[in-house]
């Protein structure tokens, strides 16, 4: 499209719909990009018009020119603010509305609860980390990381004590991992139940950690690797989080004691001065505050393994140690809750991930999964981590539902709903890596939907 | 780093470890590599940080509990967020319920299978005694977490197993014969580790892991039927999370829907409506935990604090000794429980705020 004039597409508001001094309300509404206004105001004079209205000062149809081009801004005729004015750096005021949220009615006390991350509001792969999710069992702590220890115990030759100090003097490593609830779109296992990907995804987030390799410190107290086929991983916290880690993802090297995220200390929301980084592994086994490491011969069957995040099957068995978060994908724009500004050109793009490797490969269908196209991996494509995939797409205005299905590197394909409701009905709460499915209705608004 | 300066740092490094084995606070590691990082724990500090119960129930301390001891302790400290049976919801998932004598003898609960039986409470699902224990040892009361002393755990963990029917009115519970309550355990056979979702191979019988329980195909073109709408959210639901407008980015290819007409309230206002009436101290009661039981106005588990300022207008003292250690009978039979870590300070806004004396 090279005519940015686009003036066929716009429908014509009703003549003298706004009368007399409302005029200039309107226009000055108008210029501060007060859509809403407008849209109400249209809607007041004629139902129909809405979107079109909204469109018609959106870069379009601009008479003798845009006043954002004509007439010069405070910004380019003033002093701006002086270096270190924030000595810690803040987002625009204009973002102020990429903020973690709690679902309403999820839980009874803020305590025990849950912030999503506004993943529709995010680009790249990397989760800022005042967006990160959170999730605490009895309140977050801001803990003096002088007095920060770390012990390891149990089947080793000399149970151990280190200070932050010491851990980070060790040879570090930093790798980008996804970490995500097993509870993340848990709320939808039944049926729709929230509007947007921040509730139905935002329990997933993703950043560059930085630690010491937990082998290394196993080591350092002679660990018996051979016999210890289990650790259990505990924070200082009120709730003294417990969690069973096979052996195997230890002397693999991958489980990391972290104390960086995003290049700066772990935030306290995410248990600084120290947390446990276990990739590809639901977020509640990522130990916060982490305290303490015992090595054993036999799962713990602490309280979150052996009464939460498990499966309940059809047959009334329990999954239990459920922990790696299967091959998943969910399309962030547009998504849920979001509306579109006009028809023509768009870059659908979303997130996906797997807790078994690399994704391999990301498919997108706008018309409910009966055709798919291959998306764009855009790089860096990462073990353990989020992936962004995008694709090109021209809204022809017609009603749409928009999917994305990935693909692992063992080959593993996400599934659809019916497809995982087939194996474990619908009673369960954790690890749903269902396909999500968002319906694009003709007035350009998004709602998330299933299909049967 | 030349090699005979190697060998000799090697050798300094075997003479310090040499030194130092007898100490309890041996520097070093044990193979020299990181030398002078991390030090070796003392038998105390272990003992100080070594709590948690495995299913074969090592670590579990020596001592014992009545039901009947339970029941005080519970009435005392858990029966505000649990309820007196264990059944409350409005805190807490309720603990108790949903089992039967007859899951006792099988090992698995029946109503597991059962879709239409609402909810599912801990005891149709923890298989094992030391988990119940090892929790509340740990991580109860709520908001006093590691008070209860050993024995405490144990009487409350043989008060929750007879409101279960797992044990008689009269049992007392100790490290002796926890293993005999545990092969009662309603859910006792009620767990698998078959499945693909556990990141090692340490369950498996074959040393492989399982293969994943879908296995999709990627088809690519006229695949699924037409689409079928089965399930969205009603529109009247639509602004339940709030103005999604305000929720998402302003500038962009898309914007956030407008579900909201009406902007949105103005914060409730302080409550008895009292012209003297201090803000509510938000801070105070968000932090301590305060509003997951009382309402602004109206009760959740506990009374809401406008009918505490109206019942006790002017009574502060009063108000920071109930705050402080709890107390039961004014509103009901659920108890409020003591609040050992709220300062006195804090205690004082607070009542200071409910009884209307505007912070004097």
């Amino acid at each position: 499209m090279h005519n940015n004039q686009m003036t066929g597409r716009v429908r014509k508001a009703p003549e003298n719909f706004v009368q007399g001094g409302d005029v200039g309300k309107v226009f000055a509404e108008a210029k501060a990009g007060r859509r809403t206004f407008i849209r109400s105001a249209f809607a007041a004079a004629a139902a129909g018009v809405t979107a079109t209205a909204a469109r018609a000062q959106n870069g379009q149809n601009v008479g003798e020119g845009d006043p954002n081009i004509l007439e010069l801004p405070a910004h380019s005729k003033g002093l701006g603010q002086p270096v270190a004015a924030e000595g810690y750096g803040k987002p625009s005021k204009y973002e102020a509305n990429v903020q973690r949220r709690q679902s309403p009615g999820l839980t009874q006390t803020r305590q025990a609860s849950v912030s999503f991350a506004p993943l529709q509001s995010l680009f790249g792969i990397v989760t800022p980390s005042g967006l990160h999710f959170e999730r605490h069992h009895q309140g977050w702590w801001d803990i003096d990381p002088s007095k920060h220890r770390l012990m390891i115990n149990g089947m080793v030759k000399n149970p151990k004590v280190f200070t932050m100090d010491e851990i980070m003097r060790l040879p570090a490593v930093s790798r980008f991992h996804f970490i995500e609830c097993g509870a993340n779109t848990g709320m939808e296992w039944g049926n729709v139940a929230v509007p947007t990907v921040q509730y139905t995804h935002g329990m997933i987030s993703c950043s560059e950690f930085t630690g010491v390799p937990l082998i290394t410190l196993l080591e350092m107290a002679g660990a018996d690797l051979k016999k210890g086929k289990f650790i259990l991983a505990e924070g200082a916290d009120g709730s003294s989080m417990t969690r069973t880690i096979p052996i195997e993802l230890i002397t693999s090297g991958e489980v990391i004691v972290a104390y960086g995220q995003n290049g700066e200390m772990l935030r306290p929301e995410q248990g600084y001065p120290l947390r446990l980084v276990v990739p590809g592994v639901q977020g509640v086994s990522w130990v916060k505050y982490l305290r303490r490491i015992e090595v054993g011969d036999m799962p713990y069957a602490a309280k979150d393994e052996a009464v939460h995040y498990i499966d309940l099957m059809p047959d009334g068995q329990h999954r239990q140690y459920t922990s790696i978060q299967e091959c998943k994908s969910v399309v962030t724009t547009p998504s849920g809750g979001q509306m579109l500004l006009d028809k023509g050109f768009y870059n659908i793009t979303g997130l996906a991930w797997s807790g078994r490797g690399k994704v391999k490969r990301v498919d997108v269908s706008v018309d409910g999964g009966r055709n798919w196209r291959t998306a764009r991996l855009e790089g860096p494509v990462m073990s353990k981590c989020l992936t962004r995939f995008n694709i090109d797409w021209v809204w022809d205005g017609k009603p749409a539902i928009i999917q994305s299905r990935a693909m692992d590197e063992t080959g593993y394909v996400q599934p659809t709903y019916q497809q995982n409701r087939a194996v474990r009905g619908t009673r369960s709460i954790y690890h749903n890596n269902s396909i999500q499915s968002w319906a694009l209705r003709e007035d350009g608004e998004v709602v998330n939907v299933q299909l049967a | 780093m030349s090699s005979s300066r190697k060998a000799m740092m090697k050798t300094v490094a075997l003479l310090l470890s040499g030194l130092c084995v007898s100490g309890a606070f041996a520097q070093g590691s044990s193979d020299g590599k990181f030398t002078g990082i991390g030090r070796n724990a003392t038998p105390k500090e272990v003992q100080a940080w070594d709590i948690d119960v495995r299913p074969d129930f090592k670590g579990l301390p020596k001592g014992s509990g009545s039901v009947e001891k339970g029941q005080d302790v519970w009435e005392a400290k858990c029966a505000s967020c649990h309820g007196v049976f264990g059944e409350s919801n409005e805190v807490f998932s309720p603990l108790i319920g949903g089992t039967t004598k007859d899951d006792i003898k099988t090992g698995h609960v029946a109503r597991l299978k059962d879709a239409a039986f609402p909810g599912r409470t801990t005891f149709m699902k923890v298989a094992t005694v030391s988990t119940v224990w090892d929790y509340i040892n740990r991580a109860m009361p709520w908001n006093a977490p590691k008070s209860l002393s050993h024995d405490e755990v144990y009487a409350v963990t043989a008060y929750l197993l007879n409101l279960a029917d797992i044990v008689p009115q009269d049992f007392t519970l100790s490290d002796a014969n926890m293993a005999e309550v545990q092969a009662k355990m309603p859910n006792r056979n009620g767990m698998t580790f078959d499945h693909a979702m556990w990141p090692g191979t340490e369950f498996g019988k074959t040393g492989k892991p399982a293969k994943p329980d879908t296995k999709a195909v990627a088809c690519m073109k006229d695949c699924a039927p037409e689409p079928q709408v089965r399930s969205k959210l009603p529109d009247h639901a639509s602004n339940n999370h709030g103005n999604l407008a305000d929720q998402n980015r302003t500038v962009g290819a898309q914007h956030g829907m407008q579900t909201e007409s009406k902007p949105a309230a103005a914060p409730a206002a302080a409550p008895a409506g009292k012209s003297n009436a201090a803000a509510a101290p938000t801070a105070i009661l968000e932090k301590n935990g305060c509003v997951a039981c009382h309402g602004m106005e109206q009760k959740i588990v506990g009374p809401g604090f406008s009918e505490i300022a109206k019942k006790h207008a002017g009574q502060t003292d009063y108000l920071v000794g109930k705050i402080k250690n709890g107390g039961s009978g004014v509103w009901g039979n659920i108890p409020m429980p003591p609040q050992p870590s709220l300062s006195d300070d804090d205690a004082k806004a607070i009542a200071n705020w409910l009884a209307g004396a505007g912070g004097k």
